[in-house]
């Protein structure tokens, strides 16, 4: 299911003249933002939305791919998520949970919104 | 990208040269476990992996390559990684794989790194 989203956010980012490496680090985003939907959210549906808009915030300001992954599972607070690290990765054998920081590591901005209809990630990438 | 990730494998002496093709996943990254244990039981002392031809690694795909990794280590060998693409690169260094395996720009400088440790 992520590569058929991946292969929107290439169309887009190529639309917009993206540079390739930014567009890897948009597809990758969207991975884990799915992997996430599916293996955390234990949707009622089982279906993870996504939604893709290219844009700029000003009529001179730069182009934006921007994705929302939205899943109507059971929602999280993210500020209660134990933050992954290398030491946890290495040392107490805690090897996943480094979706949320990998988001937000490769894209320009994150928003999560969370509650009991679901959850929402909002995430953009400027050219 | 495709959903399969293809994998080659070369032995030169003691080192095992991996060349995946594809996105890895968790089966890319599984299938490059298993390769990579069969190497090291049948005598390889050092891994490189070449991801040239790799775009995307996710989350559960490094998590693997860390496992292998740390096998690796178990065993006092070494495992270097060359031909990273930024987004992989930068993924590699926020999981702190970096930290623990050496990464080269070409399988050269890879091969000829670990020569050295031998």
């Amino acid at each position: 299911m992520e590569i058929v989203a991946t292969a929107q956010a290439s169309a887009l980012g190529e639309f917009i003249q993206m540079p390739r490496d930014k567009i890897d680090e948009v597809k990758l985003a969207i991975v884990e933002a799915c992997i996430n939907a599916f293996e955390h959210a234990h949707t009622r549906d089982d279906r993870v939305h996504l939604t893709f808009r290219v844009g700029r915030d000003e009529e001179e300001g730069p182009e934006f791919l921007e994705v929302e992954v939205l899943d109507q599972g059971e929602g999280f607070d993210h500020s209660m998520v134990d933050p992954p690290s290398p030491e946890k990765t290495f040392h107490e054998g805690k090897k996943r949970g480094w979706g949320l920081q990998i988001i937000r590591s490769l894209m320009d901005s994150v928003a999560i919104t969370s509650g009991d209809w679901g959850t929402r990630i909002l995430m953009r990438k400027y050219k | 990208m495709s959903e399969t990730c293809k994998i080659a494998v070369e032995r030169r002496g003691d080192v095992a040269v991996f060349w995946t093709d594809g996105y890895i996943n968790n089966q890319g990254g599984e299938e490059i476990a298993r390769q990579a244990y069969a190497q090291l039981e049948s005598g390889a002392r050092a891994l490189v992996l070449n991801l040239e031809k790799t775009r995307i690694v996710n989350s559960i795909g490094i998590s693997i390559l860390i496992e292998v990794l740390e096998k690796v280590m178990d065993r006092k060998g070494s495992l270097a990684f060359c031909n990273l693409t930024p987004t992989i690169d930068k993924t590699f260094r926020i999981m702190g794989l970096a930290q623990y395996a050496a990464i080269y720009l070409t399988q050269e400088e890879a091969l000829k790194a670990v020569a050295a440790t031998g």
